[in-house]
C-alpha cells in the first residue's frame, strides 16, 4: 500500500511536471514571434499553409468596396496563378479603419508586416510608418513604371517625403463635392450655390419650407470634420490652407474662426437631430422625402446612390471650393521586411497600372489616380471628376488622411465635435491650437 | 451557455463551506506540498509574467516619452501623468464613469435582487423564467451594442413604441444626448448583466436556511420586515459582491460603447477604456494611454482590495 502510494505520487509528479512543461510551452507559443520576430515566426498567419502568398491588409468590406478590391485580385491571380491571396480585410472601429488600423500597428510593431495594406495616402502613411522606418521607399518603383508621369506631380508631393514617394494610389476621392436634391432646390426656386453667403440665401428659403438645408450627422466625431474642412478651404484659399499644415498659416488666425462661426451657422440649417444621426446613415437620409436639401460629402456617396439606384440629384464643387480639388486617396506600401517582397511588389504594379485602375475606380465610385484612365469606363460625375482632377489645384484632405496626421485628425475632430454640440467658437478654436501645437507642423 | 456555468458566490458558499474542508485538506496534503508546488509553479510563473509583469511594464510606459510611433524610451517621470490630469477629456469620462457606475449598479441590484425574489417565491417554470433572465448575459458586448444602437435610435427605436402608445411627447434622444448620453448607455449594460446579479441572489436566498424565516414569521414578523430585516442583512456578502462585479465592469467598459455610440456627441459616451484605445492606437500615443491604463488599473485597486481583504475574514472565521 505504502509502496504504491509512493509510486503513485512519483507517477503523478512526473506526468504533472510533463503536462505543466507541455502547458508552458503552449502558453509561450503565440507570444514567442511577437517577442522574437527574427526567430522565423514571422509571417507566422501567413507562413502556415505555404510560402507563395500575398497577405493584403485593407478595411474595404462592404459593398462596392469587396468587389473593386476583388477585381484587383482578379488581374492579379491571372498574372501570378500560383500565388494565394490572403485578404485580411477588417471592418470597423473608431475613424475609418480604426479597428484595421490598431492590429496592423500590432503587427507592425511585432516585426510581422503583411505584405501590403491600404492606408490613406499622405501624411496617415507617412506619420504612422514610414517616419516610424518600417515603409520601404517607392523612388525606384516610380522610376521603373514611369508613374511620375501619370500621377499628377501635386499628387506624388502628398505621397512623398524626403523626396521620395513611400506609397502607390490606387484611386482618388474627391472631397469638395456639393450633392443637391433637385426636387427640393427646385420647390424653391434656388439654383446650387456657389458660395457660402448664396448657400445661406438658399438655406433661408428652404426654412421657410421648414426644408433643413444641409444634412449633417455628428452623432460621433468625424462628420462634421468633414464640412470644416471644405469650409477651411473655401474661406482661406489653397495656399493658407496648405499653410496650416507647415506652420505657415497660425490655427488661431482670424479667418479659422471665421471658418468656424460659418459652421455653427450651418448647424442652425441642418437637420434637427443631426447629434443623433450616424456618418453610416446619412444617405439613406439624404434619399429620405423629408430629407435636407442638401449635403457636403466626398464623392463615395454618388457609389451608394448610385447603387441603391436613386437618381433624384445632382452634384456641384461645394461652396467656394470652385478650381480646387481636395483630394484623398487609398494606397497601397511596401513595408519592411514584407513576407512575400516579390509578390507585393507585383501586387503594386496592378495596383499602379492602367488596367487595374480602370478595373478597381468604377467599382468604386472612385476615379483613377492616372491620368491616362480609359474615359469609356466610367460615368457622367466620374468624368466631370476626372476633369477637375486634370485641371483644378489640389489640396490634401484633413479628414481623411492626406494632410495632417493621424493623432491630429482626432484631436481635430473633437474639437469640431465640441463646436458642433457646444456651439462655442473660442472653446473649439482654442482646442485647434493646442492640437496643431502637439502635432508640431513645420516647413517640411 | 451562462445558464450551465455553475454561479458562484463567493460570500455565502465559502462561510458555510470552507470550516470543515480546509481543516481536512491540510492533514490530507501535508506529505504534498511538494507536488502541489510543482504543479502550481507554471501557473504562477505565467500569471507572474503575463499580467503582473505586464502591469509593471505599463506603469513603467507610462513614465516614458514613446507618444509617437517612434519609440522613445526617455524618462520624462510624470509628464504624461500631469498631461491626462490636464484633459478636459480625462474628467468628462470621471463624470461618465460616475453616471455609469450609479445607473448600471443600482438598475443591477435592484432589479437583480427583485427578480431573484420574485423567482424565490417557488413558482411554476422557475427554470425557463431564471433562463430567460440570464439569457442576455451569454451575449456578447458588441451584439448587445448593436442591437441596442437600433432600439435608442430617436427615430426608429424604442421612441416609435412610445408614440403608438400615446407617448408622442415622450421622445428622449437617449445615447445621444451631449450631457446624459451615458446614462442611457447604462440601460442596456444593465439588461445584459442584472441576470448575473440575480443569480447571485437567488443563489444567496438559496442559501438562507427556511427556519430564520420561519423563526422571523413566528415572532410575527410580515413579508416586508422579514426581507427588510432578516433576508437583506443577510444577503449582505451578496450585495458587496455584486458592488465589486459591477463595479469593475464600469470601469473597464469598453465594448458597448464602441458598438454603440463611440465617444459620443461631445464625447457624452466616453469611458476612460475608450480614451485609452483611442489614445494608443489612433493618435499612437503609447505612454499618454498606459497612463490610462495605470490609472483604469488603480481605481480597480480600490475595489479590489477591500474585497478581497473581507473575503480574507471570511476564510478565518
Amino acid at each position: 500500500m505504502m509502496n504504491n502510494g509512493k509510486l503513485n505520487r512519483r507517477d503523478f509528479l512526473r506526468y504533472g511536471t510533463m503536462a505543466a512543461g507541455a502547458v508552458a510551452l503552449a502558453a509561450c507559443a503565440p507570444v514567442a514571434p511577437g517577442a522574437a520576430p527574427a526567430a522565423g515566426g514571422a509571417a507566422a498567419p501567413a507562413a502556415a499553409s505555404g510560402a507563395n502568398q500575398l497577405e493584403i491588409f485593407s478595411w474595404w468590406t462592404s459593398g462596392g468596396e469587396v468587389e473593386a478590391l476583388n477585381a484587383l485580385y482578379d488581374i492579379f491571380k491571372k498574372k501570378y496563378p500560383d500565388v494565394e491571396i490572403e485578404n485580411s480585410a477588417l471592418t470597423g472601429g473608431a475613424g475609418q479603419g480604426g479597428n484595421m488600423k490598431a492590429l496592423l500597428e500590432t503587427r507592425m510593431q511585432g516585426g510581422q508586416p503583411p505584405d501590403s495594406f491600404q492606408v490613406h495616402l499622405g501624411h496617415e502613411l507617412i506619420d504612422s510608418h514610414v517616419k516610424a522606418d518600417r515603409m520601404e521607399d517607392l523612388e525606384t518603383f516610380y522610376k521603373d513604371e514611369g508613374l511620375t508621369d501619370v500621377f499628377p506631380k501635386d499628387l506624388v508631393d502628398i505621397a512623398s517625403m524626403n523626396g521620395k514617394p513611400w506609397s502607390v494610389p490606387v484611386n482618388i476621392h474627391r472631397s469638395n463635392v456639393l450633392w443637391y436634391r433637385t426636387d427640393k432646390l427646385e420647390a424653391v426656386g434656388a439654383e446650387p450655390p456657389k458660395t457660402w453667403d448664396e448657400l445661406f440665401a438658399v438655406a433661408d428659403k428652404l426654412k421657410a419650407k421648414e426644408i433643413p438645408a444641409l444634412a449633417i450627422a455628428e452623432s460621433e466625431p468625424g462628420f462634421c470634420g468633414h464640412e470644416f474642412e471644405n469650409l477651411l478651404v473655401a474661406i482661406l484659399g489653397p495656399d493658407d490652407y496648405r499653410g496650416l499644415f507647415t506652420g505657415k498659416t497660425k490655427w488661431d488666425d482670424a479667418k479659422v474662426t471665421e471658418a468656424l462661426t460659418t459652421l455653427n451657422k450651418v448647424l442652425d440649417y441642418a437637420n434637427p437631430d443631426y447629434l443623433s444621426t450616424t456618418w453610416g446613415d446619412i444617405t439613406d437620409r439624404f434619399m429620405a422625402d423629408s430629407a435636407p436639401a442638401m449635403m457636403i460629402m466626398g464623392d463615395w456617396t454618388h457609389g451608394v446612390l448610385k447603387s441603391k439606384n436613386f437618381t433624384n440629384y445632382k452634384w456641384a464643387p461645394a461652396p467656394g471650393t470652385e478650381g480646387i480639388f481636395i483630394v484623398l486617396s487609398d494606397s497601397f506600401g511596401l513595408p519592411k521586411g514584407a513576407p512575400h517582397r516579390d509578390n507585393a511588389l507585383n501586387f503594386l504594379r496592378i495596383c499602379a497600372s492602367k488596367d487595374g485602375q480602370d478595373a478597381f475606380n468604377p467599382i468604386k465610385g472612385s476615379i483613377a489616380a492616372r491620368t491616362d484612365a480609359d474615359k469609356s469606363k466610367y460615368d457622367e460625375y466620374q468624368l466631370s471628376a476626372m476633369a477637375d482632377f486634370k485641371a483644378n489645384t489640389l489640396v490634401p484632405s484633413i479628414q481623411h488622411g492626406a494632410a495632417a496626421k493621424q493623432s491630429f485628425v482626432l484631436d481635430y475632430d473633437l474639437a469640431i465635435n465640441l463646436l458642433a454640440t457646444k456651439r462655442d467658437v473660442a472653446a473649439a478654436q482654442a482646442k485647434l491650437v493646442a492640437a496643431a501645437a502637439d502635432a508640431e507642423f513645420e516647413a517640411a | 451557455m451562462a445558464t450551465s456555468n455553475p454561479v458562484s458566490v463567493p460570500g455565502e458558499r465559502t462561510r458555510f463551506a470552507a470550516g470543515s474542508t480546509t481543516r481536512k485538506k491540510k492533514t490530507l496534503f501535508r506529505g504534498d506540498m511538494l507536488i502541489a508546488m510543482v504543479v502550481l509553479t507554471p501557473s504562477i510563473i505565467a500569471v507572474a509574467l503575463f499580467i503582473y509583469t505586464f502591469i509593471g511594464w505599463t506603469f513603467y510606459i507610462s513614465t516614458v516619452k514613446w507618444n509617437s510611433v517612434i519609440i522613445d524610451y526617455t524618462f520624462v517621470g510624470l509628464k504624461n501623468w500631469q498631461r491626462l490630469l490636464n484633459d478636459d477629456r480625462f474628467y468628462t469620462d470621471l463624470r461618465n464613469l460616475v453616471y455609469y457606475g450609479v445607473g448600471f449598479m443600482t438598475q443591477c441590484i435592484v432589479f437583480g435582487f427583485l427578480i431573484a425574489a420574485l423567482l424565490d417565491q417557488k413558482i411554476k417554470g422557475e427554470t425557463f423564467f431564471r433562463t430567460l433572465v440570464i439569457f442576455p448575459f451569454a451575449v456578447s458586448g458588441i451584439v448587445t451594442g448593436v442591437a441596442w444602437r437600433w432600439l435608442l435610435q430617436p427615430t426608429t427605436g424604442i421612441n416609435l413604441l412610445f408614440a403608438k402608445i400615446g407617448l408622442a411627447n415622450f421622445h428622449p434622444v437617449w445615447i445621444s444626448d451631449p450631457n446624459y448620453g451615458m446614462w442611457a448607455v447604462t440601460i442596456p449594460a444593465a439588461w445584459q448583466f442584472t441576470g448575473y446579479v440575480m443569480a447571485l441572489y437567488l443563489a444567496g436566498l438559496r442559501g438562507i436556511p427556511q427556519e430564520v424565516r420561519e423563526a422571523a414569521a413566528i415572532d410575527g414578523a410580515g413579508t416586508y420586515t422579514i426581507y427588510r430585516y432578516v433576508i437583506i442583512p443577510l444577503l449582505m456578502p451578496v450585495t458587496f459582491t455584486a458592488i465589486v462585479l459591477t463595479g469593475m465592469n464600469s470601469i473597464r467598459v469598453f465594448d458597448l460603447v464602441s458598438a454603440m455610440s463611440g465617444s459620443g456627441p461631445a464625447l457624452a459616451t466616453d469611458t476612460l477604456a475608450f480614451f485609452m484605445f483611442q489614445t494608443t492606437f489612433g493618435a499612437y500615443r503609447y505612454s499618454l494611454g498606459a497612463a490610462i491604463g495605470a490609472f483604469m488599473m488603480i481605481l480597480s485597486a480600490f475595489l479590489v482590495v477591500p474585497y478581497l481583504r473581507s473575503m480574507k475574514q471570511e476564510v478565518e472565521q
